[in-house]
């Protein structure tokens, strides 16, 4: 049961952080078509969270609630890739500024996607039967992200001699962070033995051909990863994650006892 | 949301002037106006009146416009929303704004203008908006009160525009208001349930509502009295209900609302008048209307900067998929070769 919930939790947060980024293009994206496509991919990801974190607070029971799992954990507590929490732009230190880029958007959205288009799948065969459910659901969504993002880093590489550069930058900055996706972690240990969960192993290959066949009909070089991996669904986190969550949970926080 | 319903001209200047009468050809101008008598429809292939068509293509655009502004005020709360509920029926929303704003271009398009010639027009300050995104959204109640007054004020608007002599601007509008009335009720039942809330919570929505309800009566625009080009529009179709009217109609809407809600109306003047069988309410503010509808709002500048940012920094992003799709039909034409 703790299994189950730790791994909930990591599937949750993932897409929460995801949806939360992908909504900061409401508004601003770089013609409506997208701003439209990206608020559509943010809504999917927040309706999954919900769905997951609702989930884990029948499990846990009490009053643990899908508003209480998002607004009233810290960073340490959340188990989501540290990909999926970066701002839209370049490596750059916690609190520092710059425009969002929409290349390192669209990457990390194909980056990302590949990988659960994948694992919902997979997970359509879960143990656990509300587990598949969800994952049932979020695969027919997931497949139009995978969609929507590989066109697009096709556009971008193989598009103009700016947005390639900025395609390729975008690759180079946050490929290495799907180390991560390849990295044990207790939660997934045990979800995997439970028979709830799946081993990201058997779905490596898949991933890979799925990555490099994009790479190549986009003109991008897929960079070699070595050193650092990332342990954000460890709970150990970018600076960047800390502001993500201040800003998103600063109004639940103001009023723990309002009715919203 | 939210045409104005009135016509502002873009610019310089913004008070509403007398449109030229037209020198068409009077043949087709009868047929026209027999079209228009008979309450029938004009399609983008019909023949009409070069006023009208410049009217119809700086109202729509205008709405269109409002549309893409209006994402603004409202999508500063997205992030910050207070349940994942609620941030998802936001997202929801501020996506369904974006959409009516596309369907809104495209039935410009229909006149004879292009998406980017309008966009120039909103990014070089020409073209108008809704004046009402000029202001700041401060709490989290101004989007449950932006749904409710501001959606609701819209709707009065925009109801008879669903009957629009114009055929795609008419239709456009149809799929737009049932979208708006959701939008209206999830503002209304967002504000509802924070009224069972703590007492920060009901003071937040009567703030919000203090600031917005003066705002919403005069997105109605400026009294008939003042209104020159009202009864072109009438004549034509495009027009159906006056400003006053339609103010009358929502101030008596909403008086009820707000005392469901718990909130007061910030009117000393507003009361039920038997004899009139209607509300009156207290003098609008016009001087700072037309302040705000001429550039000099609390965020005129910060809307307009915002959406040429998105534009300017979106450019690489539009090069790089019309580049792409050159690319495609060389490499096919080459397969073909
Ligand atoms: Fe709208
Ligand atoms: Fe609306």
């Amino acid at each position: 049961m703790r299994a189950a919930i730790d791994y909930l939790l990591h599937l949750a947060d993932n897409a929460l952080v995801l949806g939360q980024r992908n909504a900061e293009w409401c508004g601003h994206g770089p013609i409506l078509e997208e701003d439209i496509a990206l608020s559509n991919v943010s809504l999917d990801l927040i309706g999954q969270a919900r769905l997951l974190y609702q989930l884990v607070a029948r499990l846990k029971g009490g009053n643990t609630s899908e508003d209480k799992l998002a607004y009233f954990r810290d960073a340490h507590q959340f188990r989501n890739y540290t990909l999926l929490e970066l701002p839209h732009h370049g490596p750059l230190s916690g609190y520092a500024h710059s425009s969002m880029d929409y290349g390192t958007t669209i990457v990390r959205n194909f980056l990302y996607s590949a990988l659960m288009a994948l694992l919902w799948e997979a997970l359509e065969k879960s143990a656990d039967a509300e587990l598949a459910a969800i994952a049932a659901k979020s695969l027919k969504e997931v497949r139009y992200h995978l969609r929507h993002s590989r066109d697009w880093l096709v556009r971008l590489g193989d598009g103009t001699d700016e947005s390639h550069a900025r395609a390729q930058a975008a690759v180079d900055h946050l490929f290495p962070y799907t180390a991560e996706f390849w990295a044990d972690s207790p939660a997934e240990e045990a979800a995997i033995k439970a028979g709830v969960g799946v081993d990201l192993q058997t779905l490596k290959a898949d991933w890979n051909a799925i990555v490099d066949a994009a790479f190549a009909e986009a003109t991008l070089q897929r960079p070699t990863v070595a050193g650092y991996v990332p342990e954000g669904k460890l709970g150990r986190h970018s600076e960047h994650l800390g502001f993500l969550l201040a800003e998103m949970q600063s109004l639940a926080r103001a009023h723990p006892n309002g009715n919203w | 949301m939210y045409t104005q319903s009135f016509n502002v001209p873009d610019s310089p200047g913004g008070k509403p002037v007398p449109l030229a009468p037209s020198l068409e050809d009077p043949v087709l101008q009868a047929a026209f106006d027999a079209r228009i008598d008979a309450d029938g429809r004009i399609e983008p292939q019909d023949w009409m009146p070069e006023a009208y068509r410049k009217t119809l293509i700086r109202q729509i655009s205008q709405h269109a416009h409002s549309e893409i502004v209006g994402m603004l005020p409202e999508g500063n709360w997205i992030s910050r929303a207070p349940s994942l509920k609620r941030k998802a029926i936001l997202i929801a929303k501020v996506q369904d704004e974006g959409g009516h704003g596309l369907y809104l271009y495209s039935a410009a398009e229909t006149l004879g203008t292009s998406r980017d010639q309008m966009l120039e027009g909103l990014h070089s300050g020409r073209a108008k908006y809704s004046s009402i995104f000029n202001y700041p959204t401060l709490t989290w109640a101004d989007v449950g009160v932006i749904g409710w007054l501001v959606d609701g004020a819209a709707i009065m608007n925009q109801i008879p525009l669903c009957r629009c002599s114009y055929g795609p601007y008419a239709r456009a509008m149809v799929r737009v208001c049932k979208e708006e009335s959701f939008h209206q009720r999830q503002g209304y039942e967002a504000l509802l349930e924070m009224m069972t809330g703590t007492e920060e919570q009901k003071a937040m929505v009567q703030d919000a509502v203090n600031r917005w309800w003066w705002k919403c009566l005069a997105m109605f625009g400026p009294p008939d009295a003042d209104s020159p080009n009202s009864a072109q529009g009438m004549r034509w179709g495009i027009k159906r209900v006056s400003n006053d009217e339609l103010r009358q109609k929502f101030v008596d809407a909403t008086v009820p609302q707000a005392k469901v809600l718990g909130v007061t109306l910030p009117d000393r003047d507003l009361k039920w008048n038997e004899e009139r069988q209607h509300h009156d309410y207290g003098a609008i503010d016009w001087d700072e209307f037309w302040a705000t509808v001429n550039g000099n709002g609390p965020c005129n500048k910060e809307r307009l900067a915002t959406r040429v940012k998105a534009h300017n920094e979106g450019q690489w992003v539009r090069d790089a998929a019309l580049a792409h799709a050159r690319k495609q039909q060389e490499r096919k034409m080459k397969e073909a070769a």
